[in-house]
């Protein structure tokens, strides 16, 4: 193909996205679209499959049968939204295990916050309503995204996440009514969780690569410091609620703005933890590679068992 | 690349298809990997139906459906938009001819 026709098809596929029409997987799509669909795609699977690792480790020390069952399905729903996701990353021609390679190599990254620490009970509460909180917002634009296979299954994970939110909230609201030591752990979990969540939309506007291009394939409808901003805005009431307080000494509301003000974000750290030096990014890596390692007697003999029956049924055929 | 460095089979790739109540077809809800279909149905049932969304599952391996490519559309669905003669608005009835 000339670079004059290669110019014309991505005008017309640009216009296409313009008018909020679908790219489906195979569909002409430029090189780029692909590959940054790819790359975002599967950051947010491996997101999802990472993510099971910091609330599986309270799975077995759940305080009740309620709060134990609650957790196995939100945990058992993260493992499908990666699968939704990942599924839909191979309809751009990448395969599962290219994939995982990526994850397990260090190649492919995932979000920052899952390397951080679940140290006690209440970590669980402010997860499912800080983080998973943070997640609805960054993934609720993403259902009207332009690439046909990642908006639906979006609109499968949305619609699951709302439960993930309110158990979590439950959870904080049941310790901030609690024993004084049981409130003082909610705050202690509030305090840790609560800058790496306004760490989760990423880097401020001014320092965001990707925005521009983004927008215009409909990665992203709002930007980083907006979504930032809507989180801030909904959260400092529900913490309210709960009667606990939010560790930044300069949250005001701004009368002008209709905003709350807030204190400077440690971008330091954010950086350090996305280049591998976060409390636990070695030990999550570890724990998902093995798991993978260990599983593979049982993948390679499911396989063997399948060829055996399909041989055998060939057989009695014949 | 169907098969991983060591030259191993991986799990296939399968279909999904979901009937979320009679009376509505089956609808493709997404794909999935599994060694068999009968472990293919109950991933499916694992993966897409974990609130009742369905009540009948079709799984079909991936490389068994053959898709037709959006380069043809043209040659392929273009024929059909010249033929205005097959809805009901192209015939002309006066207006005393009610509900028809």
């Amino acid at each position: 193909m000339s670079e004059k026709e290669i110019k014309n098809l991505e005008a017309i596929f640009e216009a296409k996205i313009a008018r909020d029409e679908k790219i489906e997987p195979k569909d002409w799509m430029p090189e780029k679209y692909r590959k940054t669909h790819i790359r975002q795609m599967s950051q947010h699977a491996h997101s999802e499959i990472v993510g099971m690792l910091p609330e599986g480790n309270w799975i077995t020390r759940a305080p009740s049968l309620r709060r134990k069952v609650a957790l196995l399905a939100k945990v058992q729903d993260e493992a499908g939204h990666g699968l939704y996701l990942y599924s839909a990353t191979e309809t751009l021609g990448i395969s599962r295990e290219e994939l995982y390679e990526q994850l397990h190599s260090g190649k492919a990254k995932y979000s920052s916050i899952f390397n951080y620490p679940t140290i006690t009970w209440a970590d669980i509460g402010a997860i499912g309503w800080l983080v998973d909180g943070a997640a609805i917002i960054n993934q609720v634009p993403l259902c009207s995204t332009s690439f046909g296979p990642y908006a639906r299954a979006m609109v499968r994970v949305c619609k699951e996440e709302s439960f993930h939110q309110r158990q979590g909230y439950e959870i904080m609201l049941t310790l901030a009514n609690g024993t004084p030591e049981q409130k003082e752990m909610a705050q202690d979990a509030l305090n840790r969780w609560w800058w790496p969540s306004l760490m989760m939309f990423g880097p401020t506007d001014d320092m965001s690569t990707h925005t521009e291009q983004s927008m215009k394939w409909k990665l992203k409808r709002k930007t980083n410091d907006e979504l930032r901003q809507q989180f801030i805005d909904q959260t400092v009431p529900q913490a309210n609620i709960l009667g606990l307080s939010i560790p930044d000494p300069d949250l005001k509301w701004n009368e002008e703005r209709g905003h709350y003000d807030f204190g400077p974000i440690n971008w330091d750290e954010f950086w350090q933890v996305v280049k591998g030096h976060g409390p636990c990014n070695k030990e999550r890596l570890q724990t998902r590679v093995d798991a993978w390692e260990e599983g593979e007697w049982v993948r390679d003999a499911a396989m063997a068992y399948a060829e055996k029956k399909a041989e055998r049924k060939v057989k009695q055929a014949g | 690349m169907s098969e991983s460095k060591n030259n191993k089979k991986n799990w296939p790739l399968w279909e999904v298809f979901v009937r979320s109540k009679n009376g509505l077809e089956h609808r493709h809800f997404g794909s999935l990997h599994a060694a068999d279909a009968e472990m293919a149905l109950e991933n499916a049932r694992d993966v897409y139906t974990r609130r009742n969304e369905g009540v009948s599952i079709w799984v079909v391996e991936s490389k068994n459906i053959t898709a037709s490519n959006p380069k043809d559309n043209g040659e392929l669905f273009e024929p059909a938009s010249d033929k205005v003669y097959r809805h009901p608005t192209f015939y002309d009835l006066p207006d005393e001819v009610k509900h028809m």
